[in-house]
């Protein structure tokens, strides 16, 4: 690619399609949305050359309104979309975008083992605690007392922790983030795309109208108070024993990703019949 | 084929002693020496050992079915033979033989009026150092098809090359000794003999020309999830497609597999993935989605018993109405089906052209029976269909990939072009695959995604027609062999019946089944189902003239080419 054209595809703007989105005014994904395109600028990939996955919910309406190659697929399946893609094509950079119903709980097997493959791609979950695209049922990590039609006085059960469950699968890379710090996150963002293999990232993002409790969120969240670490153990208390507020990147660790490994075209597919031939 | 044009033999035993291993020697050897042939195989429900026994039918020509009876029945010990009673039919031309001592002999065998004879397979075996009563049995099923020792000589040796001397050296002298102990007996009829090559020969499974096919018509990436009977297909392909540059990935379910051959094609790999009954009840909403989003896509359905966990190592036909109608929405897209392990071939090739081609998922319904037959077959003939998508690469001011092309299939733009970034999307699009809820882009996408497998031309493949009898034997799959012998014996009694077998169930073809029922009067069924499920697709779809009679069955048990010949031939006006 030439200078010129790195340029032309340098800001933020560039990588927003003319799509508009059907988020509410003042939902977390707006900005989420914003943290995208300026990660994708920094990096001065091409937006053809990204690939944005996502399965169903409020958060993965995303890939359409960015300006790179998206598929909007199933509930619960954007993993295994993203699996197929980034093995089949390796030049592309994929970034998977879920929410914690689409990503925890209907694909909550799926994030187990693409932590362990570890196949390089970044994995942004907008958590919102609560379903928003089906109107405020609780999620994997809702709170236990939250009253709902669907739970009423609660569900009684304690959330789920996808960053201890991330680090436990075998994640590569574990970030938590907020929405309301664009840059913050882009920065984050742009580590998680460059370090090779699974790169989970957390973003908590309100939904301003199932939890405008949500809202609280800015005064609640502060920087992770210790540096990273490449060690899983250090990694597994400091997530267990956090806030759930610490925003940064919590680990980072050295596996290999996986690759399958090419052959190279046979000559001729004829090689293939030998072992029928008698 | 008559009864006589072909030679049947049942191999059974108890766990370990080998009948299987008996089994595939024969067809091997048979096979070298020019006849065709087609073996299966019936276990106990053990994962691991446990009673066996090797079924194995041979001709001068193409061998497409197992027999109404067999021949010649070999127990190298009978511990257990009972649970095969129902799957060897035998009559008082058949011949059983069995070890005096090898336990009690089923009744039913006896009771079919079929020629006992004791040879002491153990005892003989005894005689020789390291000697297995197997290998005696191959010696007396040699002698009594007519194959010579030295093949099966040969044959031993060059398989137990890598277990000794002494391994070889015991064999032999087994097989020898089974040769001699049948040296005097007969089998109702003989073999015809093999007819001159015209081909090269190919051993192989149809789960195994499967696999072939589809890399034939372009597959470069698959997902596994193991399932019985399909893993064969997942492991045949696993080594395969690296050597021509493509990948295999093991998936943790089918609802990842399915998805994962649609992240690969969206990049522009074409793909598949292979499954039984269960695992396509768990692709259902994503094969919905590759309609929509218009991916192309190859899904392999070996079917077995169902519903449920069925009988995971047996045949039906059932998953006919799953793969036609199971998915939501209206989402018109491609299921066919092989006829023999030979057209597992080129149903596979040619389903994945017609994906690539048609830019929508294929469902191929293949089955136990033709997916773990092992045939000795003549190497099918190439054929040219290798997918080619429309693509594009050159984009203006706006992509659109959803567009109303007169053919209705519209050029794919792939990740990396620049200029033609677009969303995929499962969710109603307009033509630049922008989510709405409108009602004319809902109704003219719709009727894109319908018009574009209506209208396209797919040739005489979409079925074989044979013959020009006024009754029309309408069947599908692997039970076509079977209806095609059933025909055969049926003409050499006056009674002239045509063949008419779909390969492609979807999308129906109204007129070409219209020209080929042209002049029927009477119309017989067949079909490997309960529910005869056949019978009222065809009825929802066609025309069926004159009066219908159905034989449908569900699994376990084929049906024989016997039972379609006796409803044909008692059907006089
Ligand atoms: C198979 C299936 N089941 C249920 C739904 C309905 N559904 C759509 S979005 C959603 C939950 C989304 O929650 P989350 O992933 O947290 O996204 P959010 O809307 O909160 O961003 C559900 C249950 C569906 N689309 N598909
Ligand atoms: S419902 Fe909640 S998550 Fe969905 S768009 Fe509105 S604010 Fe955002
Ligand atoms: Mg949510």
């Amino acid at each position: 690619m030439s200078v010129v054209d790195l340029q032309r595809t340098c800001k933020p703007a560039d990588y927003k399609s003319a799509v508009k989105p059907i988020w509410c005014p003042g939902c977390g994904d707006y900005h989420v949305l914003m943290s995208f395109t300026r990660a994708f600028a920094q990096l001065g990939l091409p937006p053809e050359q990204i690939a944005v996955i996502s399965g169903i919910g409020c958060s993965s309406r995303i890939p359409a309104y960015t300006n790179c190659y998206g598929f909007h697929g199933v509930h619960g399946r954007s993993l295994a979309v993203a699996a197929g893609l980034k093995v089949t094509r390796p030049d592309l950079t994929v970034v998977v975008a879920s929410g914690d119903g689409d990503g925890y709980s209907i694909g909550g097997n799926h994030f187990l083992h693409a932590c362990r493959r570890n196949i390089d791609m970044t994995y942004v979950v907008m958590d919102n605690r609560v379903y928003g695209m089906t109107k405020g049922q609780p999620s994997p990590t809702t709170e236990p007392d939250f009253d709902t039609a669907l739970s009423p006085g609660g569900t009684g059960l304690s959330p789920f922790h996808p960053l201890v469950i991330a680090l436990a699968s075998g994640a590569n890379f574990i970030a938590r983030c907020f929405s309301g710090e664009p840059n913050e996150t882009a920065d984050i963002l742009v580590e998680a795309i460059r370090h090779p293999g699974f790169s989970f990232v957390e973003i908590l993002s309100p939904c301003v109208t199932f939890r405008p409790d949500e809202k609280e969120w800015k005064s609640l969240v502060h920087p992770a108070p210790v540096a990273t670490t490449n060690d899983p153990a250090r990694a597994a208390r400091r997530i267990m024993t956090d806030d759930g507020f610490n925003i940064g990147i919590l680990y980072r660790g050295e596996r290999r990703p996986y690759g399958p490994e090419f052959g190279a075209q046979a000559a001729d597919l004829a090689e293939l019949e030998c072992e029928f031939e008698q | 084929m008559s009864p006589k044009a072909s030679l049947s033999i049942a191999i059974a035993g108890s766990g370990g002693a080998g009948a299987l291993t008996v089994g595939n020697l024969i067809l091997e050897a048979a096979s070298a020496a020019g006849w065709q042939g087609l073996l299966t195989r019936t276990v106990g429900p053990q994962i691991r050992g446990g009673e066996a026994a090797a079924l194995i039918r041979l001709a001068a020509g193409p061998v497409e079915c197992m027999p109404d009876q067999f021949d010649l029945l070999v127990g190298i010990d009978w511990l257990n033979a009972h649970r095969f009673g129902s799957e060897i039919p035998l009559g008082p031309d058949s011949l059983v033989i069995g070890d005096p001592r090898g336990g009690d002999r089923p009744d039913n065998f006896a009771q079919s009026g079929a020629r006992i004879v004791d040879i002491p397979m153990k005892e003989m075996a005894k005689a020789i150092p390291d000697g297995r009563p197997n290998m005696i049995a191959l010696g007396i099923a040699g002698q009594l098809i007519g194959i010579g020792e030295e093949a099966l000589d040969r044959l031993i040796e060059k398989q137990l090359a890598g277990k000794g001397q002494l391994a070889i050296d015991s064999s032999r002298a087994a097989l020898k000794a089974g040769y001699a102990a049948a040296a005097g007996l007969e089998l109702g009829h003989r073999l015809p003999p093999p007819a001159a090559r015209s081909a090269r020969r190919w051993l192989a499974s149809g789960n195994e020309t499967t696999a072939l096919g589809a890399i034939r018509g372009g597959i470069r990436f698959a997902a596994a999830y193991p399932i019985t009977p399909a893993t064969e297909i997942l492991e045949w392909l696993a080594p395969a497609l690296p050597k021509v540059g493509g990948s295999l990935l093991q998936a943790e379910d089918e609802l990842a597999a399915i998805n994962m051959i649609i992240g690969a094609s969206f990049g522009g790999t074409p793909a598949l993935t292979a499954t039984s009954g269960p695992g396509l009840s768990l692709m259902i909403e994503a094969l919905g989605l590759a309609t929509a989003a218009e991916i192309p896509i190859v899904v392999i359905d070996v079917m077995r018993g169902g519903p449920s966990t069925g009988i995971p190592t047996k045949s039906e036909q059932a998953d006919l109405n799953i793969a036609i109608y199971g998915l939501h929405g209206d989402a018109p897209h491609l299921v066919l089906a092989p006829q023999s392990v030979a057209d597992c071939l080129f149903t596979a090739q040619w389903a994945t052209y017609l994906a690539e081609t048609l830019q929508a998922p294929a469902i191929v319904l293949s089955d136990q029976f033709v997916g773990q037959a092992r045939a000795a077959i003549d190497r099918p003939a190439d054929v040219a269909f290798i997918g080619q998508r429309a693509r594009q690469t050159e984009f203006g001011e706006t992509y659109k990939r959803y567009a109303l092309a007169a053919n209705g299939v519209s050029p794919m733009a792939l990740p990396g072009a620049r200029g033609g970034q677009y969303t995929a999307d499962g969710l109603t699009h307009t033509e630049q695959g922008t989510p709405t809820s409108s009602a004319v882009d809902h109704q003219s996408q719709l009727d894109k995604r319908r018009d574009k497998l209506d209208r396209f031309a797919y040739g005489v493949h979409w079925a074989t027609i044979e013959g020009d009898g006024d009754i029309a034997v309408i069947t599908w799959g692997s039970l076509t062999g079977a209806a095609r012998e059933a025909i055969d014996r049926a003409a050499h009694d006056g009674v002239n019946a045509t063949l008419i077998a779909p390969r492609l169930l979807s999308p129906v073809q109204p007129d070409q089944f219209a020209a080929a029922l042209k002049g029927k009067s009477r119309i017989l069924v067949v079909e490997q189902t309960h529910g005869g499920q056949f019978h009222r697709y065809l009825r929802a779809h066609y025309e069926l003239p004159g009066e219908v009679r159905v034989l449908n069955r569900p699994g376990p048990l084929p049906i024989k080419p016997g039972e379609i010949h006796a409803a044909l031939t008692k059907w006089r006006t």
